[in-house]
């Protein structure tokens, strides 16, 4: 597009002026500009092709990983971790994951804390069949992630990627909380690079 | 009238059963009428561990047991492991056990604390109880390294001595929560809905308890003065002053004053070893090989990795922050032990609950549930 003489790539709109020229939002689109989603909309990446579905991915992503509820699920050790990192020291709530769902049908995120002994594999993974899409989960801890020191137990599971399909390992015995803030942080970014774009094969 | 009764299932994934227990009651209408209690999800063959392991590679499965108060697992098996082989302790050695025992029972009931509110609807008292938690991991931090999971005590006394900086620290620590226990008591004691909920709920007679085995505080508050600090002490509880906290009346509320006092009575201990913590060694000398020079880590040689004591066995117990907890190891002369046996205080207590909530509602099970203070880790093992 040609304007006044200057050439203006409408994919590579730089979104850090947008927010040095903020004022008060005063029009409709000033005001959702605000929230950001413009921002995210507008957002420009360096993916080829598909360039409509992957605004659209953008937006629906910005949303999923901005409230990721967790269920809870405690199993064992990792779980005592899990309520110090909801608690107000590390606070997951930075990350709107504070609201912990009672039933995994309110939630999008499982986080498998603990030790999964063979009688408690089918309920993990009936609890995760009751999540409902999409979802994810996070792996914590040597025991879900291996069997970690309980590998040469007779009543483990060696591994709950063995049941259910694991997004993010965090290792630890127990993780230290700022490793399960990396761990959620990675979780965020691989959702940001999920889309029905990618899933189709439409932006190659 | 009579109306049928609906079986109802209740956990293993359920908020306020601490883990993964689970319930099974008989409900006629909303009155409990029958309780049973389904554990063993959380079974990891802890006590085989105990046989395939060396004993000193077993102090890491022991910290795993009840996971919320690690320190006092570590030394009660290695305690026992101690009076096989017949291992004796410096001075120094044994006051920071017990320092870091104490601070333990601290932490213990400070998330039970949280937790009970938690499931009564008061989220404020974990906030506050997490708060504090968090200033002694760092304490634990400092020693070893380790926030929940220490593997500190060793046999023959303890992995490494008190980092530079701890006493100071740990003075502070003593002089706030000794406030912050105060703010507890404004916040929950008086507290209308809290008395409502726990009152006259899940009584249990002293007798009752003694005939279900039950220990520690969760015994304590129905009337029984039965501290094993006290009756059998240990380490090095009867040169210390304080006393064994009680209450008359059986109920939750009394099991969770119980708590309370006890958290004052640990910090009383705390005070009095920073003031008295004698110098020396941290570790028996004339066990085991000389340190290597050099390297900081170079206490941890002092073990040996493997040693043998004589045949025999023997039982050993200590007053952990859930009650009576005992180690069995039996010895056959080899490089590890025939057998260990974990008598653990969250699994004999629990035993006593449907008993308590006989007649009552599901809310008032949650409340006389969470004042027995179990972990899942201990009853499973």
């Amino acid at each position: 597009m040609e304007k006044g003489g200057i050439r203006v790539d409408p994919v590579t709109i730089d979104t850090t002026k947008i927010r040095m020229t903020k004022r008060k939002p005063e029009t409709a689109l000033e005001k959702l500009e605000d929230t950001g989603l413009i921002n995210t909309l507008l957002a420009a990446k360096d993916r080829e092709g598909f360039i409509l579905l992957t605004t659209i991915d953008q937006a629906i992503n910005w949303g999923r990983l901005s409230s990721l509820w967790p269920v809870t699920s405690g199993l064992a050790c990792c779980a005592i971790e899990m309520m110090a990192v909801s608690m107000a020291h590390h606070d997951i709530a930075r990350f709107g994951m504070e609201v912990f769902r009672a039933s995994p049908r309110q939630a999008d995120l499982m986080f498998v804390a603990g030790t999964v002994t063979k009688r408690m594999a089918p309920r993990v993974k009936q609890l995760y069949e009751m999540m409902a899409e999409p979802k994810w989960v996070i792996s914590v801890g040597s025991c879900a992630n291996t069997g970690g020191p309980y590998h040469e137990s007779y009543c483990v599971l060696k591994g709950v990627d063995n049941i259910i399909p694991v997004d993010v390992y965090i290792p630890g015995c127990p993780p230290r909380p700022e490793a399960w803030l990396y761990g959620i942080i990675q979780l965020r970014q691989k959702i940001k690079n999920e889309g029905y774009g990618v899933k189709w094969g439409l932006n190659k | 009238m009579e109306t049928e009764t609906l079986l109802l299932n209740m956990g293993p994934v359920h908020p306020s059963t601490h883990g993964v227990l689970r319930f099974k009651l008989r409900m006629d209408g909303e009155i409990i009428r029958d309780c049973q209690i389904v554990v063993g999800y959380l079974h990891r063959g802890t006590e085989k561990f105990g046989e395939m392991k060396t004993y000193l590679q077993f102090i890491p499965y022991t910290d795993r047991l009840d996971y919320i108060a690690a320190m006092p697992n570590n030394y009660a098996y290695v305690k026992a492991v101690e009076e096989l082989a017949g291992i004796e302790v410096p001075l120094r050695a044994e006051y920071i056990r017990v320092l870091v025992m104490e601070l333990n029972r601290i932490i213990n009931h400070l998330v039970m604390m949280g937790s009970l509110l938690l499931d009564l609807g008061g989220s404020t008292m974990i906030m506050y109880g997490f708060r504090e938690r968090e200033t002694a991991l760092q304490m634990y931090e400092m020693l070893c390294g380790a926030r929940m999971t220490f593997n500190y005590v060793k046999p023959g006394g303890v992995r490494e001595d008190l980092p530079e900086g701890f006493m100071p620290k740990l003075n502070e620590f003593i002089k706030d929560m000794e406030k912050r226990i105060v703010d507890y008591e404004e916040l929950v004691n008086g507290n209308e809905i809290f008395l409502m909920r726990t009152k006259n709920i899940g009584v249990i007679s002293a007798e009752e308890a003694i005939n279900y085995g039950m220990t520690g505080p969760s015994m304590r508050g129905s009337g029984v003065d039965y501290d094993i600090r006290k009756v059998e002490p240990y380490s090095i509880y009867s040169d210390l002053d304080f006393k064994a906290c009680m209450c008359r009346e059986g109920d939750s509320y009394a099991r969770y004053l119980v708590r309370v006092d006890e958290m004052r009575e640990s910090l009383h201990i705390l005070r009095q070893i920073a003031d008295t913590i004698p110098e020396g060694k941290t570790v028996n000398q004339r066990y085991g090989m000389a340190p290597n020079t050099g390297a900081p880590s170079s206490v941890m040689s002092y073990f040996p990795r493997i040693f043998t004591p004589a045949e025999g066995e023997v039982y050993s117990r200590i007053e952990a922050p859930k009650g009576e907890l005992g180690f069995f190891v039996a010895s056959d002369g080899t490089t590890k032990p025939y057998r260990v046996k974990i008598r653990s205080p969250s699994f004999c207590n629990l035993v006593a609950l449907p008993k308590m909530v006989l007649g009552l509602k599901i809310p008032d099970l949650i409340a006389a549930f969470g004042t027995i203070d179990i972990v899942l880790g201990d009853v499973d093992r």
